[in-house]
């Protein structure tokens, strides 16, 4: 194909591309660098139905005037991302002087909200994303081996997970776990333990969500494989049957090698969705125990008086530098394969 | 012709029944705005405005929203504004003076404010900025039978008798859990900690400055004291606001309960408990610290703003009305929605706890400019120090820390 008939092709989506992720990530990360003008402040008598206080309010005169100036507002460089609430740099040396083991330095260096938010993140990627392919694959197995009649109703109800929404999917779970829910009191009373809670406990909150994860997303790896089934060559299985492969073998050997690509693609969603956990945090109001890199996002955008678009934006870059991070050995092995086949 | 007279005569009564009682509605044909909370006593205000002065306005739309909070900073910023008024409370009040969103009320006042109590006026250096129409703050609620039952004398007054009642339920074998307080993760835990920061006699920033200066001996004895009370709270009470706090009540799964002014008439009414749960209920005053003066709670109000970025004549229109519906027949007719400011108010049973804290001297809750700031940096950095996982001075410390890099980032430091 000639580069500029190549071009033509490949406009549209590029400048779809441009208009809806290039410049709102560039606009980000410029909102990223600014902070807000210093608010005027003035000491101020504040009379209600219980009485006078001193208190203060802003000038909004004075701080409307510097805000007329620069509007971005103030340029703050990268303060924002070496801040207490980012990657906390002078904290962090801190700590490291001040701990006489490494175990005192994690302790410490785990009170800071946005590696308190990596570690549960990284945690539920790790460990939701394989489940969710491995369960998924076996799902889609099973359902293929069922007879026709009952392969309908079968993947239906196993895709109800996705279908519903993922708040009230996980407020259901929220509500079941709850020690006066089906759950929640099965467990009290199969440990004989009143007090037994699983949102009090950290261990067990964490257990909740990933077990939640699971179960939410394992429809979308069942269906990818399931189509991915019906694309097995019959012909090479009839030749592994008759050479005497039993079924397992036959799964080992043909099926799963077929079904490779698909599983990178599955890898791939699954761990840039996993990353980005959110919506059963706020749904089973994990907060105390469990935060995740886009909670962080939306904890600093949440207080309306105050909202903190420099952090917001400093957050989301380090998400998105972070999500590069992780499809980084995913990329690099699909771009091997695809040389090594244009090769041979 | 007799019929035709009946109806005449009704009429010509009718009109000058509504021409005799009419409110002074302002200037006619405007239009007329609200935005505003969702709960009874906030519809009942706006219900009577509504059919006091509709029929003089060219429109009058009302949204009630209980996100009313979060949109009212973008609503209110263009010019005209979405709304020519906001009904606000103490808190929301500085969130939109601090971007210059309402209008001082003194000559509307002077024009139409007849009716109004001098103590209805919100002033901040001598400007009216809010009329206020009713009060809310958090106090006790008590199950007298299961006190008499583990043997508790009278009503806990300070956070130790709370703490040794809780206990004498525990171990007469009657609840483990008795005690029910608001500790949601976020905005209702830092609201704990300011209410028994408050009852310690603790100021949250240094005079005249936006330094926050809670990491001192009284906050840790706040803290302290937070710590003993949740021992005997709901193992869940990290999860747990309004709602869930008030179906424990209801369920009479909880014998002592620091909850909302606001839920005391739902809690007492006959609908969703039973007999003995609301028979058993008595409502008092915020605790105070052992040997102390001040109840550990903050006192709210709700009250009407007019928008700065309105025509004057659409602002004019919209006080009228809004003040139109302050009148004491209004509140006669929805007595136990709200702790009323206005006149015709009759304090019942509902209203004991509020009225017992307010007069006992609680605080308001602080209007400075900065608060929510430090607001926030307490919801989301007392709850490692509540799971035990944290010291106090930690806690606190961790506190400032948080606050200090968001005012930086907001401007206030």
């Amino acid at each position: 194909m000639k580069h500029s008939t190549f071009l033509l092709f490949t406009l549209p989506s590029l400048s779809v591309m441009f208009l809806f992720i290039a410049i709102p990530i560039v606009s980000v990360f410029i909102q990223s660098l600014h902070i807000e003008h210093k608010q005027v402040i003035i000491v101020s008598e504040n009379c209600d139905p219980f009485g006078c206080e001193t208190t203060t309010s802003v000038d909004t005169e004075a701080s409307a005037k510097l805000k007329e100036k620069a509007p971005l507002g103030k340029f703050n460089g990268f303060k924002t991302y070496s801040n207490r609430m980012h990657f906390a740099f002078d904290e962090i040396g801190e700590a490291w002087n001040s701990s006489d083991s490494f175990i005192v330095f994690v302790k410490k260096i785990y009170n800071y909200p946005l590696y308190r938010a990596l570690s549960f993140t990284l945690t539920y990627t790790f460990v939701v994303t394989p489940f969710v392919l491995f369960l998924g694959f076996l799902v889609a197995l099973g359902v293929n081996n069922l007879p026709k009649l009952l392969k309908g109703p079968t993947i239906f109800a196993s895709l109800l997970p996705m279908i519903v929404t993922p708040l009230v999917g996980s407020l259901i779970l929220f509500w079941m776990v709850d020690g006066d829910g089906v759950i929640g009191a099965t467990l009290q009373k199969l440990f004989n333990d009143n007090s037994l809670s699983l949102k009090a406990s950290p261990v067990l909150t964490w257990v909740m969500l990933m077990v939640y994860g699971i179960w939410h997303l394992m429809p979308f790896s069942f269906i990818v494989f399931y189509a991915g089934l019906q694309t097995v060559p019959h012909e090479t299985i009839e030749a592994a049957t008759i050479d005497g492969a039993s079924k397992f073998q036959r799964t080992r050997h043909v099926v799963i090698p077929h079904l490779m690509p698909l599983a990178i693609f599955i890898t791939l969603i699954l761990l840039m969705d996993n990353f980005r956990v959110f919506e059963p945090i706020i749904s089973f109001r994990a907060e105390a125990h469990a935060t995740s890199i886009s909670w962080l996002i939306w904890n600093h955008l949440r207080e309306s008086a105050y909202p903190l678009y420099n952090a917001a934006g400093a957050t989301s870059m380090i998400t998105i530098f972070c999500v590069g991070i992780l499809l980084l050995p995913v990329l690099i092995r699909t771009w091997r394969d695809f040389n090594e086949k244009n090769k041979g | 012709m007799f019929l035709k007279k009946l109806i005449l005569g009704g009429l010509t009564a009718l009109f000058f029944s509504s021409s005799l009682f009419a409110a002074d509605c302002g200037p006619n044909g405007q239009s007329i705005r609200i935005l505003a909370s969702d709960f009874p006593a906030i519809h009942a205000i706006a219900n009577s405005a509504e059919s006091n002065c509709a029929g003089s306005a060219s429109e009058f739309t009302r949204n009630h929203t209980t996100e009313a909070r979060q949109i009212m900073n973008a609503a209110q910023t263009p010019d005209p504004a979405e709304y020519t008024s906001v009904i606000v409370a103490n808190s929301t009040l500085v969130q939109l003076m601090n971007d210059g969103l309402v209008r001082p009320l003194n000559d509307l006042v002077e024009k139409y404010g007849g009716n109004l109590k001098s103590n209805q006026l919100i002033t901040i250096d001598g400007k009216i900025m809010a009329i206020a129409f009713m009060a809310n703050s958090q106090h006790m609620y008590y199950r007298t039978d299961i006190l008499d039952k583990a043997g508790v004398d009278g009503i806990p007054a300070t956070y130790d008798e709370i703490i040794s009642a809780a206990e004498k339920i525990r171990s007469a074998g009657i609840m483990e859990h008795p005690l029910v307080m608001n500790l949601k993760v976020g905005w209702n835990v830092g609201e704990v900690f300011n209410t028994i920061y408050l009852a310690h006699g603790g100021e949250f920033f240094n005079q005249g400055s936006a330094e926050a200066s809670i990491n001192n001996a009284k906050g840790i004895a706040a803290l302290e004291t937070m710590k003993a009370l949740v021992e005997y709270a709901h193992p869940d009470h990290l999860t747990q606001a309004s709602d869930d706090t008030q179906g424990l009540w209801e369920a009479g799964q909880a014998a002592i309960g620091f909850m909302w002014g606001s839920r005391g008439g739902v809690i007492l009414d006959n609908e969703g408990s039973s007999a003995e749960v609301t028979s058993n209920t008595v409502l008092s005053a915020a605790p105070t610290v052992t040997g102390g003066s001040i109840p550990g709670a903050t006192l709210w109000w709700d009250g009407i703003t007019i928008a700065t970025n309105v025509s004057d004549s659409e602002a004019e229109a919209t006080f009228a009305a809004l003040v139109s519906g302050m009148t004491s027949e209004m509140v006669a007719a929805n007595n136990d929605d709200a702790i009323w400011l206005i006149d015709g108010f009759k304090p019942g049973p509902a209203a004991a706890g509020v009225s017992a804290t307010a007069q006992g001297g609680a605080k308001s809750y602080p209007m400075f400019a900065q608060m929510g700031l430090l607001h926030n940096a307490l919801g989301a950095e007392l709850v490692d120090f509540l799971k035990g996982a944290e010291s106090a001075e930690q806690a606190l410390s961790d506190v400032e820390a948080v606050y200090e890099t968001a005012a930086k980032d907001a401007g206030y430091l």
